[in-house]
């Protein structure tokens, strides 16, 4: 089951679409890397899911349900521009938070007990927010975010104010999350966070949708045929359809360098051709990285765009 | 519903267990009384300590024979008018008065020289005198006799004022007390909208800048926390008031049992006569402590508990009606300073309801002007409560009551509509055409 559909959900302003059609399907269960640089639309996306603001067109299902308002309850939001009251106490403030998604005080405050204890912060109870550091307030906002169990979370920019502990901290969180049944949209432009644990993707790039998939799946598609081989002596490529992208020399005549294969050929027929010249110690299919598409990508469209202006103009 | 509630509870408890707000509802009942304590304090021994100021008087006309009071002390000279002019700038004394060879029927040229500008009150003591020496004469020439004179000057008229109904019942009333209460009431309902309306704009702006608001808003609609926030922070604002009366009570009486039950301004009052021995002044006040009874009397016939029942209602209608749209001017901007240029046109109506109530409501609680300012939604909370102790016609109230419900509920969509989208954008340059702008966006 889909723990989310979004069907050509468009929102336009004044002066400038922010959505543009946009349809995503998010399966159960996974972790959803929602990428796109800013102003994309992706905040619009996610402020459609929170009811926040609603769509001009288009329809939104969660859970096989369209959107209603009692599907905050099963939402949690960490919005890219997110705080806390100041002058209040954390416990307090959890409290607070938790009752507005509709949890009911005792079992708010058994959880909260839970989240505390677990974070090692139990003695941070009675502690006023202002008092915390960036850090410390952040692992307060992430409880308040996921306190009330929600099948589906949204996170904006999660690691944005944390160390690289507490970060590890918050992702074994939300694969143990995504172990307990949770459905994770995230969004984001820090790639290796994308690399290391989103297994879908989809780019939204000017109000519009350019990619989607499963990580691996995109990522074939991207593939330009070209390998990595580490060899000691050098070769000369026969003349057919390989090409020698570029040379990289190591220490005792050692090379890496990067083959761009003939379209029809298989990594075995290039290692043919390879072995009788040089030593191999390494042959590996370069996959793009989800940084190099994105870019590519973008770029893609800016050019496209200014194409289009010049031959308007 | 339920969010509502626990915002409301949130706005509530959060500030009433603030020190600050312990610190303000105890202390200003406390204060109050004795800023008041402190004045009336030096005001009786200003009067009890004062001498009285000498002037000279060069009288060419010989026909002003000015006598020496408790606050003036007349020294007649004589010579040119520059001999006086020169010896009065060496002596210590308060003017030198010019008396011009005149009529005295219908004097002229008269000149006070003063060393600097004087007080209005002490120059009219001057003119005063000046002008009984002329009437004085005037009775002299129709052969009125000094006692006879004496007599006319000590008759001070009171009277009791009676309002008669349709019914034919007479009511006692006494415009001083009410004025009194149409004044306390007005001022109250002014500076509560004012200060708990700034306190819900600094709420909005404290929840935009920490950036909650978006955590929130994806719990609860931003209607409803606008909602919560202002009825919360109208709860606290309610709770401090009474508390306020009640300590303001108890206080007033002990104090005034320590004085022997007298209200402090009487005693002021007293101490005042007392010192000053004018006859005159005295005799009316006693004319007028005969009243005392009297007064008492027309207190007991003001209908406290419906202006009680008034007062609540404009209270909380001007309070919502105004806090409003103080939400809205909290959720366009971002800092207190930001907010000036939009508080402007919220408190502008106020300010209009509040000098008229001086202006117009005190001084003529029936005319043409005041009733308007009492039936307009944005000005009647503070004209009303002013008029409410005159006895308003029941349609009057009736309809003004109406379009102030109208009137919070307008103010109220229409901020609400502002709040929506305020809350979420930041690094915007806003004017009040984007707030059109913001009106107009489908959500």
């Amino acid at each position: 089951m889909e723990a989310l559909v979004a069907e050509h959900v468009t929102k336009r302003y004044t002066h400038h679409t922010a959505l543009d059609k946009v349809s995503l399907t998010i399966p159960e269960k996974s972790i959803y890397g929602l990428l796109g640089p800013n102003g994309a639309g992706k905040t619009t996306f996610i402020r459609i899911i929170n009811q926040i603001i609603n769509a001009d067109e288009g329809e939104v299902r969660i859970f096989g349900e369209k959107l209603k308002p009692g599907h905050v309850e099963i939402i949690g939001y960490l919005p890219e521009e997110r705080g806390l009251y100041k002058k209040m106490k954390v416990g307090d403030q959890l409290m607070y938070l938790a009752q507005l998604k509709g949890l009911g005080k005792q079992e708010a405050f058994q959880r909260i007990k839970v989240w505390l204890e677990r974070f090692e912060i139990k003695d941070w109870w009675n502690k006023k927010v202002e008092d915390l550091s960036k850090g410390m307030a952040q692992k307060v906002q992430f409880i308040s975010t996921v306190l009330h169990e929600p099948k589906l979370i949204i996170l904006d920019e999660p690691f944005s104010g944390f160390d690289p502990v507490n970060a590890q901290l918050i992702t074994d969180e939300i694969l143990g999350l995504k172990e307990r049944g949770s459905t994770i949209i995230f969004s984001t432009h820090r790639m290796e966070t994308v690399e290391s644990l989103c297994d879908h993707i989809a780019m939204i790039n000017k109000s519009k949708k350019v990619l989607e998939g499963s990580k691996k799946d995109v990522k074939a598609s991207y593939k330009t045929n070209t390998y990595v081989v580490e060899h000691r002596g050098n070769f000369r490529l026969s003349g057919v359809g390989h090409q020698l992208v570029s040379q990289k020399e190591l220490e005792g005549n050692h090379f890496e360098t990067l083959i761009k294969a003939d379209q029809g050929s298989s990594p075995n027929a290039l290692l043919h051709e390879l072995l009788p010249q040089t030593e191999v110690f390494r042959f590996e299919q370069k996959l793009p990285t989800m940084a190099e598409i994105f870019i590519n990508l973008v770029k893609a469209e800016g050019d496209e765009a200014l194409r289009k202006h010049l031959q308007e103009a | 519903m339920n969010k509502v509630w626990l915002i409301i509870q949130r706005e509530f408890l959060n500030r009433v267990q603030k020190k600050s707000f312990l610190v303000t509802t105890i202390l200003v009942p406390l204060i109050i009384p004795a800023i008041m304590g402190v004045l009336v304090y030096v005001m009786v021994q200003e009067v009890k300590e004062a001498k009285p100021d000498t002037i000279q008087v060069l009288d060419e006309s010989g026909a002003f024979t000015l006598e020496s009071t408790k606050r003036i002390s007349i020294v007649p000279i004589s010579g040119t008018l520059e001999q006086a002019k020169k010896a009065y700038m060496e002596s210590d004394d308060f003017g030198l008065l010019y008396i011009p060879a005149t009529e005295t029927n219908n004097p002229k040229g008269i000149v006070l020289y003063t060393k600097e500008n004087q007080s209005v009150e002490k120059i009219s003591n001057v003119e005063g005198m000046l002008n009984d020496r002329v009437k004085d004469a005037k009775m002299e020439k129709y052969n009125v006799d000094k006692e006879t004179l004496k007599d006319i000057r000590t008759t001070k008229v009171g009277f009791q004022e009676i309002n008669l109904s349709d019914s034919g019942e007479e009511k006692s009333s006494n415009t001083g007390v009410l004025y009194g209460l149409g004044m306390v009431l007005g001022i109250l309902i002014y500076m509560f909208v004012l200060i708990y309306g700034i306190q819900i704009m600094q709420g909005v702006i404290d929840e935009k800048t920490s950036k909650i608001v978006e955590v929130i808003v994806s719990s609860v609609k931003p209607f409803q926390l606008m909602l919560g926030k202002i009825v919360g922070i109208a709860s606290v604002g309610l709770v401090q008031f009474l508390i306020w009366i009640i300590l303001i009570g108890v206080v007033s009486t002990s104090v005034l049992g320590y004085f022997g039950l007298k209200m402090p301004q009487q005693q002021a009052m007293e101490q005042v006569i007392e010192s000053t021995g004018d006859e005159e002044v005295k005799e009316a006040i006693q004319a007028q402590s005969l009243q005392t009874p009297e007064l008492l009397k027309n207190m007991s016939q003001i209908p406290f508990t419906k202006i009680a029942l008034v007062f609540l209602f404009y209270f909380l209608g001007g309070y919502l009606l105004y806090g409003a749209l103080f939400a809205a001017v909290g959720s366009a901007v971002e800092s207190i300073q930001e907010s000036q240029q939009f508080q402007f046109p919220i408190t502008l109506p106020l300010l209009i309801g509040y000098l008229g109530l001086f202006m117009f409501i005190l001084r003529d609680p029936h005319g043409t002007v005041s009733f308007w300012l009492s039936i307009i939604p944005f000005t009647s909370p503070v004209a009303m409560v002013g008029r409410i102790a005159f006895d308003v016609p029941d349609w009057q109230l009736a309809l003004s009551m109406v379009l102030l419900v109208g009137g919070f509920i307008f103010t109220t969509w229409i901020a609400g509509r502002i709040y929506r989208v305020g809350i979420l954008m930041t690094g915007t340059k806003v004017n009040y055409k984007v707030l059109a702008k913001w009106f107009m966006t489908k959500v």
